[in-house]
């Protein structure tokens, strides 16, 4: 298990970075974390002969809360959104997922900008951005540019992000206030979801006014459904609301058959994480 | 590829090694520093019997290359305890059968050590989430969980009598 040979970059600023990827070109990655990018480098499935460490970069560390307005560097990791009591109170979605998130070894390393970049559909950040509306902050050489997480996510490890880009920041609103909830099915600790589902909602007296609904793993990019978080405005949540919402849900994913189960299996798995995820939010809310 | 010099201080100790950038932790810690605590079981980031405490965090050495820890902080089992001057959670494990074949107790206690400097006083259930990333092949983990209660509350009430 040695991955082939490389050169090492460790730049302290995004500049620099960038700079980095662009002299090198395709022979370049950065590495954050390590902890998806280095077992692939192992396995000899990912190919570089730089590797670029933003873990100096201080600009892309740090979570800042500035009234309505969060923004996370690329490089806060997951250990840090649990344990950031400013993030859980603008944000406490990203608390409970994190906690489903691997093992505590893991979220020591694993970023923030390193779960949303990757573009593995088994990642649990990027349905959550998708649900959290959020931003993300480009830089590259032609400078930086910001693109809406829901139209982020092609394909499998395809995303909006040329290869000499860096993703240096996420931004999105608070959603204090907000009924969340994040459900995942998996089969151990440690494990990426068979199904998972991340759902926001807001109440107007009995009345939900506003609901946010992705999936995670169940197509090659996450699901933003907005036909399931439609079929729940408007109503109570009553059952057959969220049956509606579910069945919205099962027209937007696609799952593949893998050793996490058959296509029915998961199917099934993705109703009830939705479900679950709408009571829990509602009881929130 | 050019190799790098990498300084970093383990157990205490400040150490100068030369190291090919793809060179993992675990190997340099096991192979030029003649460090074979923490142990390799899987080498895909899965066991923790690897782990470390790096920073004040732990890590699984087999998921980072040395030039990545340039300037770091490591522990490892070597550097908590001495068989004659065990750690608090060494003795916890021997009283309490917390090992069997002893291949996961390295990683196992590095990694306990950690969770109770952030937590000195966890529940059951708060141990076992904590340990979640360290896989033991013999224990059935019981007598691990009830080790690390037993050396929490071994030092929580040293700290009460030295108050
Ligand atoms: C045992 C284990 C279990 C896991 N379980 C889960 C799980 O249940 N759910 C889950 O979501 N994840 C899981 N992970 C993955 C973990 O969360 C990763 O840490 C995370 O996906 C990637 O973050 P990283 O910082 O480690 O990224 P890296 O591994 O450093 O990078 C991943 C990829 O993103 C690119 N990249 C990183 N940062 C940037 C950036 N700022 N800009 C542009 N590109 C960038 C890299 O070039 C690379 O291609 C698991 C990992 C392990 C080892
Ligand atoms: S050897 Fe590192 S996690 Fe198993
Ligand atoms: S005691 Fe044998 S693996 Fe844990």
């Amino acid at each position: 298990m040695i991955p082939a040979a490389f050169d090492y970059h460790r730049p302290d600023t995004i500049d620099a970075a960038v700079g980095l990827l662009a002299e090198h070109g395709e022979e370049a990655r950065v590495v954050a974390g390590g902890h998806s990018l280095i077992p692939m480098m192992k396995l000899r499935m990912a190919y570089l002969s730089h590797l670029v460490d933003l873990r100096d970069v201080q600009e892309m560390q740090g979570i800042t809360v500035d009234g309505d307005t969060v923004t996370l560097g690329a490089m806060v990791t997951q250990h840090e959104l649990i344990t950031s009591d400013a993030l859980a109170s603008v944000a406490p979605i990203l608390r409970e997922a994190s906690l489903q998130i691997a093992d505590p070894q893991v979220r020591y390393m694993g970023t923030i900008g390193g779960n949303v970049a990757n573009g593995d559909p088994g990642n649990d950040i990027p349905g959550l951005m998708q649900a959290l509306d959020a931003k993300f902050v480009l830089a590259g050489p032609e400078g930086r540019r910001t693109v809406d997480a829901r139209g982020f996510y092609e394909a499998a490890y395809m995303t909006a992000r040329e290869d000499e880009e860096i993703l240096t920041h996420i931004r999105f609103r608070s959603v204090a206030g907000m009924g969340y909830a994040y459900e995942k099915q998996k089969r151990k600790i440690g494990d990426y979801a068979t199904a998972a589902a991340a759902v926001l909602v807001a109440k107007d007296g009995d009345t939900i006014s506003e609901a946010r609904i992705a999936m995670t793993n169940l197509s090659d990019t996450p699901i933003f459904s907005e036909g399931a978080g439609a079929a729940l405005v408007g109503t109570s949540g009553d059952g057959a609301a969220v049956a509606a919402a579910i069945a919205a849900m099962q027209a937007d994913i696609d799952p593949a058959e893998d050793n996490r189960g058959p296509v029915e299996f998961k199917r099934h798995v993705a109703g009830v994480m939705l479900s679950r995820a709408i009571n829990s939010a509602l009881s929130r809310a | 590829m050019t190799k790098t010099h990498v300084s970093l201080t383990v157990n205490g100790e400040k150490k100068d090694v030369l190291v090919d950038p793809r060179e993992l932790l675990i190997h340099t810690l096991r192979e030029q520093m003649d460090i074979t605590g923490p142990h390799i079981g899987c080498e895909t980031s899965h066991c923790g019997a690897c782990t470390v405490d790096l920073d004040g965090k732990s890590v699984k050495s087999c998921t980072m290359f040395t030039v990545q820890a340039e300037g770091a902080d490591v522990t490892t089992i070597e550097g908590l305890g001495s068989p004659d001057g065990l750690h608090v959670l060494q003795e916890a494990f021997k009283e309490n059968h917390g090992l069997q074949c002893g291949y996961c107790t390295p990683g196992m206690i590095t990694r306990a050590h950690r969770l109770l400097q952030e937590n000195p006083n966890p529940t059951e259930e708060e141990v076992r989430f904590g340990m979640a990333g360290n896989l033991c092949r013999c224990t059935g983990y019981q007598n691990i969980v009830k080790s690390v209660l037993a050396a929490a509350s071994e030092m929580n009430s040293a700290k009460e009598a030295a108050e």
